[in-house]
């Protein structure tokens, strides 16, 4: 039953974006490109228990890896989305080894510095990055069928189409072994050390993989954009990140793409109104924190609750 | 000679503006355990409040004085009203004190625009000093002794008063000074108002050295916190001793190798924390 009501929601969201406006189909990409993200974040922060304040790192190296390999060595996106989520991988595993030394707040310190790192990266290395100005004129990608991606709203379904592939994984990671091992981490790392789970790879493994989401996130949004700069990998995209998931509810399988719309839709629909949209962003923080730690959907649930109780 | 004994007091003066914001910092983070990602928005708020001071009164001095108690007052108010709902949850704090910082900075754009400023500085502290063939700019000379001068009082402070005692037992054992009827949310507070004050102090400083743009929090609490790193968590000696080695290395980074400039405060951050995440000085 959850199954089909799933499907038909995926059908309506598919036709939904076939017919909308531009601005609309292109506020639903940006959702469905940070939804990926959110993914990837949410498999190291919820699941596993290590709040990176550095991911945006993996999401620039998704988009930059992708972006340079469009331009000078090959329009296809199969090429492009290897270099992407390599890219992310391989920075994710060199990362990995380096903050896994640490716990608790300096793990979030070493991330932070981590991500300004490769921020840096992307904005001192000029020749090939184009520094603050970005990286330009990045081609839409070639899925082997010309003219498929030429307009706007058919890339809305290619998108839709990656970020159903990137959930079902991860669905499919979270539900394995693997992924429940996570959880016991997650609950008692020193139970699951005595019960002889390597607790550190398990880590580790979560780690690597959850830069790959973000990179996958990054070569979706760097094909969708023509573009990317620097700030693809600050820290403000990173917070964002995490808000999202912590919006969606960290934990659960799904909540994070709950998130990640909310936090666009409002995104878009603020700064239609005003420029003060960091203003807005800023406070949504602090409710969240404030109101919801668990997520506006156990928020809802618990209200609903409270009044059928009554 | 001119070249390396500029960049020295420059580099000093840069050290002495991170020990300002990190010293608040870094006990901050020792005695409450609490992450203060919006100690930047301190700076700022010292830096855009002083500029205004100086514009009604004319009176830098009286920038001097003033910014730092209203952002102290400020920092209080925060303290008491937000921050100590989430104690004990470092995420929380994050992810709030962030939120705080997008808040502080997108009204201060609000209120005091875009273009980067200048507060201007009174005229005994402009020109500058020579000595034996050796040009010194006054201004920056200042602001060296004064950091050093902050520096020994905050030390006595810590180290010869009942308060200060007060805090170095809640830094070792918060639980153990609870326990023998101190009422430490006072002291918490206290001490927050005390770091959010200097942090202004050092918006006043910086501003009238650096300017105050949009942006500039981001920069200074991302320096203070390497800054925190290297020398440890908790500890003000370290706090001393990671400004003085981040304000030369990033003063040198720039002059000797422009194209590496952003990554001298991170290496070193990272190569700290997987080596030895306690800091030099740091009780782990």
């Amino acid at each position: 039953m959850r199954k089909i009501h799933i499907a038909a929601g995926l059908a309506a969201l598919a036709v939904a974006g076939w017919l909308l406006p531009p601005y609309y189909a292109g506020l639903v990409v940006d959702g469905l490109i940070f939804a990926i993200f959110a993914l990837g974040v949410n498999l190291l922060l919820g699941h596993t228990g290590l709040p990176s304040l550095g991911h945006a790192a993996y999401f620039g190296m998704g988009a930059y890896a992708a972006g340079l390999t469009a331009i000078h060595v090959s329009q296809s996106f199969w090429i492009g989305a290897a270099a992407g989520i390599g890219g992310a991988l391989l920075l994710g595993a060199v990362y990995g080894l380096l903050a896994l030394r640490t716990a608790g707040v300096y793990f979030l310190m070493i991330t932070l510095a981590l991500g300004q790192i490769a921020w840096a990266v992307a904005f001192s290395w000029r020749r090939v990055t184009g520094g603050d100005d970005g990286l330009r004129g990045v081609p839409r990608p070639d899925l082997g069928i010309p003219g498929l991606l030429d307009d706007r709203n058919a890339y809305f379904l290619f998108a839709l189409a990656c970020c159903i592939a990137a959930g079902l994984l991860m669905a499919a990671i979270i539900r394995s072994p693997f992924g429940r091992s996570l959880r016991g981490i997650h609950e008692n790392p020193q139970r699951m050390e005595a019960l002889g789970y390597r607790v550190w790879l398990h880590k580790y493994l979560a780690f690597v993989l959850s830069a790959g989401f973000s990179g996958f996130a990054g070569v979706v949004f760097v094909y969708y954009k023509g573009f990317v700069s620097p700030e693809a990998a600050s820290i403000v995209i990173s917070a964002e990140a995490m808000l999202m998931v912590i919006v969606g509810g960290a934990a659960t399988t799904f909540g994070p793409v709950v998130g990640a719309f909310i936090i666009i839709t409002l995104s878009h629909v603020v700064s239609g109104y005003t420029d003060r949209w960091p203003l807005i962003l800023g406070l949504l923080y602090i409710a969240v924190v404030l109101l919801a730690p668990q997520g506006v959907v156990a928020l809802a649930r618990r209200h609903l609750l409270r009044r059928a109780v009554r | 000679m001119t070249f390396w004994s500029i960049q020295i007091l420059n580099g000093l003066s840069l050290a002495m503006l991170l020990f300002l914001l990190a010293s608040g910092l870094s006990v901050i983070f020792g005695l409450m355990r609490f992450i203060n990602l919006a100690h930047g928005s301190f700076y700022l708020l010292g830096a855009y409040a002083g500029l205004s001071v100086i514009r009604v009164t004319d009176s830098f001095w009286a920038a001097l004085v003033l910014a730092p108690l209203a952002v102290a007052v400020i920092g209080v108010a925060l303290q008491r009203l937000l921050l100590h709902r989430v104690q004990s949850n470092e995420l929380a704090q994050v992810l709030l004190t962030f939120g705080v910082l997008l808040v502080v900075s997108d009204l201060s754009l609000w209120i005091w625009g875009g273009l980067p400023q200048t507060l201007s500085r009174p005229a005994i502290l402009e020109g500058s000093w020579r000595w034996g063939g050796i040009v010194f700019p006054i201004y920056r000379l200042a602001l060296t002794i004064t950091g050093i001068v902050v520096a020994i009082a905050i030390w006595l402070f810590l180290e010869r008063t009942r308060i200060g005692a007060i805090v170095r037992a809640g830094v070792d054992d918060e639980e153990m000074v609870r326990g023998i009827g101190v009422n430490i949310g006072a002291v918490f507070s206290a001490v927050f108002a005390v770091g959010a004050g200097l942090a202004g102090l050092a918006g006043v400083l910086g501003g009238a050295m650096l300017g105050v743009y949009p942006g500039a929090d981001f920069e200074v609490v991302l320096q203070a916190f390497a800054v925190v790193v290297i020398g440890g968590l908790g500890s003000l000696r370290g706090a001393f001793i990671g400004s003085l080695f981040i304000g030369m290395v990033d003063t040198l980074g720039k002059s000797l190798m422009p194209d590496l400039a952003l990554f001298t405060i991170f290496v070193p951050m990272v190569a700290m924390l997987a080596i030895r995440p306690s800091g030099l000085f740091g009780r782990a």
